[in-house]
Order: C-alpha cells, then structure tokens, then sequence
C-alpha cells in the first residue's frame, strides 16, 4: 500500500518535472529569444450617454496601442534576440479586476500594463502580490495618484490634470486671455479637473472672475439656446473654461453663451496626450500605422498603451534583460529616452513616476500648439513647467 | 606686366569657377526647388518639382537631379541644367531620403511606413529588392568603397549592414535614441550616425562595426532636448565634422580626429540637412523653420550669410 503510494507520487512528480521542462523550453522556443512577458489588464465598459452620435463609442481603447507596440519592439527584437508577448485580460463589466490580477497575472508577470480606473489601479498596486512589479498606468490623469497616493511600483503614461491645466494656462497666458470663467460639471472627476485649473490660474496669474455649476436639469421650457445665453450672463471673461470630462454638456457651450468667447478647457480647445491633427515630428507615420491596424483613429489610450510597451522595450533592448530589477532601474535612469512623435525625448520624472512629455492644444480640427510653450523656462527641463515639480510634490516616492 | 595680367586672368577664372556653382534647395511646403548663387548670396530662382519634395541628390556626373517627391509617392528625375523633368524611379511609398550608388546605377530608398528599403536599377528605372528593416528606417547612405549600404531605423534605434553585394543584413548595431543621418567618413572606415532624441552622434568603425565614441553635445543656455542632431558631415581630410542641432539653431563643429567638439555656430531655425561646397571652403545649412539658408565660411569658421530661399527648406545639394 505504502509502496504503490510512494510510485505513485514519483509518477506524480516526474510529470510536473516534465511539465516544467515543457514549459522552460515553450518559454526560450522562438529561436533561443530571450522573451519579455507583458500582461495587459483591463475591463469592458458600458457605453457612457453622448451628446454626438458622430463619435461612436470604441470599447477597446488602448489595447491596439499595447499591439502595435509590440510589433515594433518585435522588429527590434528580431535584430537583438527578444521577443516580446502581450497577454491580454479583459475583465467583463460585472468582474472583478482585483480578482484577475490576483488570480492569473500575480507572480506571472512582473510588467503590467493597467487600463483602469483610479480606484482599481490602487486596489491593485496595494496588494502585497503587486509591490514587485511595474505596473504602467495608461488610464488616469488623477493628480492625486502622483501625489498623496502615488506608489512605487506605478508609472502613468497620460499627463495629469495638472499638466493640462498648466499646457492650457500657458497658452492662454500668451494669448493674455486672462480672465476665465469657470464652468463645471457635477460629477467628481469635473471638480478635479476644475481644481487642476484652479491650481494653474494660481501659478501662472490668471483671473477666475466666475465659477458656475452647470446643473443637469430637465425642464423642458430650456434649450440649450436659451439656458446657455442666460447661464453665461456673468462679470466680462476672457474665455469659458469648462470642466465636463464625460462630454454631458460641454459640446452645447461653444456659439451659444452670452458674449462672444472662445471655449477651452475638456471641450473646444483641449490639452491632450494625442489627438488625430497631431502631424509633427514624424507623428504622422504612427497615426498612419495605427489606422491600418486598428480601422480607426488613435486615442489618448491606444498612445498611452504604445508608449508603455514601447518603453518597456527600449529598456529591454537596451539592458539585453528581462529582468524586472534592470529594466526598472532603466526606466528610471537619466539614459532613458522615449522616442513618442513629440518632438523631445520622453522620459519618467523619478519623484512621481510620471511620464514628462508635451502636451498638445487642439480644436476639433486643428493643432493649435503644443506646451510647454516657448518662454516658459525651468532650470533643467522646460517639459517639467507641466504639473507637479519636484519640490511641490506631495509622493514619497523611495528611491530604489 | 605680364604676372600682373596672368594674375587677374587667374582671378577671373578661379572667381569664375565659383561662380558656377550653384546650391539646390528642396522646400518642402513650397513643393519647389530653390536656386542660389552662394557667393554673392542670392536666390536664383525657385522651380516647381512636385509634391512635397525633400531628399534630393545629383548623379557623380552631374547630369541628372533625382528628387524624392513624397506625397506623390515618387523620386524624379531632372536634366540638371535645363531642369526639365525626365521620369520617374519606383520609390514605394512616401520617400524621403534616399542614397546612391558611388557609380550612381543603383538608388537606395528608405520606405518609413513599411519599414522597408527599396533597391532600385536606375538604368532600369526598375525595383529590383525590398529589404526588411527596422521601424520607420530614414537616414540612408552608401559607403564610397561601395561596400555597405546603411539603413537607420527610428523606432528601432539601429543602424542595419547591408552588404551591397547581396543586398542582405549581415549587422545590426544599436544607436542612441531615434538615429537620423548616417554618413561614412571619406575613406569609408568610419560611420557618423546622428541620434535626433539622444543628442548624440555614435561613431562606428566600418571593420569590427563596434562603437568608438558617443559624443554628446551641450549648448550653453540651450535646454538638452532642444539638442536634436540630424544632418552630419566629414571633411575628406576628416579632420573636422560638421553635425546640424535642428531646434537648438546651431551647427557643432566637431574635432573628427580627437572627437572633441570645438564650436557652435548660431545658424537659422532647426536646422536639418548639410551640404559642402565643391572644394570644401564652404558648408550650407537648411533652416526650415526660418525659411533660410546659411552659409558657413569653413576657413574663418564663421557663418556670413542667410538667404531666405522659401517656405520649409529641406534637402540640400551642390551643383558645381
């Protein structure tokens, strides 16, 4: 009994050995390429309520991005003898992210590409499972995650609201459009956008000589012509600054306010990462590539998604690792330069683990121009005149 | 009497002889073809040649102009003194710089979007190969030995040998970050490989294909991404290199023996692309954002002139 018992877990271990072994050699099977593993996490969403039936809703923002990226560090790979792999996860509407991650990515994958919400990205990076890991952030703008709540292991991708704030506030200041009027929306993420605006008319000397909260009411004697014209009778203003990141009202302001002003702001003129006017540096060849591969425009998501796996291959090109310990010191190092059709070379700000970059100032179809705007000077980079500085940070960040 | 007349007999021929030359600037808004007299500084004429046209070269006879047209998907072909356009090479799409054969039968073409190089037979007016490269290849030049064809990919951040004879990669050597140009020295040992988001120029010995030197430059009140170098030059004596900053508006005058870099000169807005005079006294500059030229007097190492030539300058040639 004891004998047959003992031949049996011999058996049983002799298959696990193997299957490891199989495992080992599928893992080294393209050619001897040593292979950098990348998951990429995300969850489906419900179609928000649009004003515009022009744009129709696009349910895997980000996730052609993360591929197409993975082709061009495979071109690369070809030549040094890496290849990279994308797992994807998408969690259903009704799943849940913390589980996935958890379950099929934990002590898998130690390069992590996040499309989620703030809340989701925290729950994640809190778990003791998720400390050794860099998990890019492809999603958030929240100032707060690159502050207060920043955590080691994270890198964001997108420029936060700050950093649009202060791309708009130096525009403005050139044009001296200094006297704002305030328009926000009701949700949490309209009030800190509203507050990112706030901080940058602060830093660059802009006036808010009105703030109003537009309130979503449904009383049918108001049109948009004549609930707009009496909403924006306020002190003279330079331009309406609107904070509505889920578009509910902000597309009706524009042609119908009171005096004659431009709109900035999350509608009109907006301060994005991408945007399909966006022609410069040698952008055009990637919106080109994009297209042909995903039958659409690139969003800020597919952008954001690029550049984190893009990233990730620089750093494994150029340390000839996939080690989690060299790529991370890479990424954080002084030699690292992201090539991201901005013109500069990107690179991450060590005390927030933010993604310095321009950003873009674009009408629907127009480029208007691109921050930091000549003039603006900074002692070492005038990218860094974008958001949160070194000494205003509030992350405490260890260096390792 | 008679050394005083042979004097100006010699002037007159010598200033003559420069005279002839001419500067050929490719104006990529403009879709023209600007003509300057580059010593007494003036703009000729300017010539329509086509849709977007940027890199542009003359055959080693100096007969024909080729020049990549890219939004017409094509290089053409001019008579270099009549100007009058003689066909068309199969260029694939969206050509923007390309490089010819020491001999001038064979033309190279980097393909950005299908990361592809392009081998055209020129007599043939005939692609003959497509070679796979690295993302977004542009800089692209021949060893005068002809030996080596190179290709440097932008996003892949690589310079690729191609053996001329085969038309195949035999090497890759990685780059600093988003290389542009690439040029041989004159004896064809060493390449300059100019890294656009880096700041940097990687020199590379021809032979092993291992990096001598990385030379990073910094400009006194010029912030370090300002510093993007694309268009490099070597004297056929190599002993200086000339390396266009683009946005930092200079041109790094550079020691081609101990690798120092010896000045900046202040030229017009993001500069680009480098040409030499024929006898290597003089160095043009394509300032696209300026709308000029500039000229470098190589001897007192000073720039003396700017000629506005049209809206976005691009690609320079000489045309003795």
């Amino acid at each position: 009994m004891i004998r047959s018992m003992r031949a049996y877990f011999w058996v049983l271990i002799k298959i696990i050995i193997i299957g490891q072994l199989l495992n080992a050699s599928l893992a080294v099977a393209k050619g001897n390429k040593q292979v950098i593993n990348i998951a990429y996490l995300t969850q489906q969403l419900t179609p928000p309520p649009t004003l515009s039936n022009l744009d129709p809703f696009i349910d895997n923002k980000g996730e052609p991005g993360a591929e197409l990226a993975i082709k061009d560090n495979d071109t690369t790979g070809q030549f040094t003898q890496q290849s990279f792999v994308l797992k994807k996860f998408v969690v259903p509407v009704d799943g849940n992210v913390v589980d996935t991650y958890s379950k099929a990515i934990a002590g898998k994958f130690d390069f992590v590409v996040l499309n989620l919400s703030a809340a989701q990205l925290l729950a994640i990076a809190d778990l003791p499972v998720a400390k050794q890991t860099v998990l890019f952030d492809v999603t958030t703008s929240d100032d707060s995650l690159r502050n207060e709540q920043c955590r080691n292991q994270v890198l964001h991708i997108l420029p936060s609201r700050a950093m649009r704030a202060d791309a708009l506030a130096q525009y403005m200041m050139k044009k001296r459009w200094k006297q704002w009027f305030l328009v926000v929306g009701t949700t949490e993420e309209d009030r800190l956008y509203a507050a990112a605006i706030k901080r940058a008319a602060k830093r660059f000397g802009m006036e808010i000589v009105a703030e109003k909260t537009w309130e979503h009411t449904y009383d049918s004697r108001r049109t948009e012509q004549s609930d707009v014209a009496v909403f924006t009778q306020v002190d003279d203003y330079d331009v309406l600054v609107v904070a509505d990141e889920q578009a509910q009202f902000g597309e009706y302001l524009a042609y119908r306010t009171w005096n004659a002003r431009p709109v900035i702001g999350t509608q009109g003129l907006i301060a994005t990462a991408w945007h399909k006017t966006h022609e410069q540096w040698g952008a055009v060849q990637i919106q080109n590539r994009f297209k042909e591969a995903a039958g659409r425009w690139m969003e800020e998501q597919d952008y954001a998604a690029y550049l984190a796996v893009r990233a990730l291959g620089e750093a494994a090109t150029r340390t000839k690792s996939n080690t989690l310990k060299d790529i991370k010191a890479y990424l954080l190092s002084d030699a690292f330069a992201l090539q991201g059709y901005k013109g500069v070379p990107l690179s991450f700000r060590s005390w927030d683990g933010q993604l310095r970059q321009p950003v873009l100032l674009a009408a629907p179809k127009s480029m208007v121009s691109v921050a930091p705007l000549e003039g603006f000077l900074h002692p070492k980079t005038e990218l860094d005149t974008l958001g949160y500085d070194q000494p205003e940070t509030l992350c405490k960040r260890s260096a390792e | 009497m008679k050394p005083c007349v042979l004097k100006i007999a010699l002037l007159t021929l010598l200033s003559g002889a420069a005279y002839a030359e001419s500067v050929l600037v490719t104006l990529e808004k403009d879709n023209a073809l600007a003509i300057v007299e580059p010593i007494e500084g003036k703009l000729i004429k300017t010539l329509p040649v086509g849709m977007k046209p940027r890199g542009l070269a003359l055959s080693p006879d100096g007969k024909l102009l080729y020049i990549a047209t890219s939004d017409e998907n094509t290089i053409k072909i001019f008579d270099a003194e009549t100007f009058k356009e003689l066909g068309k090479l199969p260029s694939g799409d969206d050509p923007e710089t390309f490089a010819l054969s020491p001999k001038g039968d064979r033309m190279y073409v980097s393909n950005e979007d299908d990361a592809l190089v392009t081998v055209i037979d020129i007599a043939k007016k005939k692609a003959i190969k497509q070679i796979k490269v690295g993302v977004e290849p542009e800089g692209i030049t021949v060893s005068s030995n002809n030996k080596w064809v190179i290709s440097a990919s932008e996003t892949t951040n690589m310079v690729h040998w191609i053996d001329v004879k085969t038309n195949a990669i035999v090497d890759n050597t990685l780059v600093d970050a988003r290389p542009r140009a690439v040029m041989f020295t004159g004896d064809s040992q060493q390449l300059w490989v100019s890294s656009e988001m880096a700041g940097s120029v990687t020199i590379i010995d021809a032979n092993t294909r291992q990096i001598i030197k990385n030379i990073k430059f910094a400009v006194q009140g010029v912030t370090p991404e300002k510093i993007q170098p694309v268009g490099v030059l070597i004297d056929k004596d190599r002993k200086r290199a000339y390396v266009a900053l683009g946005p930092a508006n200079r041109v790094a005058v550079v020691n081609a023996q101990t690798f120092e870099v010896e000045k900046y000169l202040l030229v017009g807005q993001r500069v680009w692309n480098l040409a030499f005079s024929a006898d290597q006294k003089r160095l043009y500059t394509t300032n696209g954002l300026s709308n000029d030229m500039s000229i470098i007097d190589l001897d007192s190492q000073t720039v003396t002139k700017s000629i506005g030539v049209g809206t976005y300058p691009w690609g320079v040639a000489v045309k003795p």
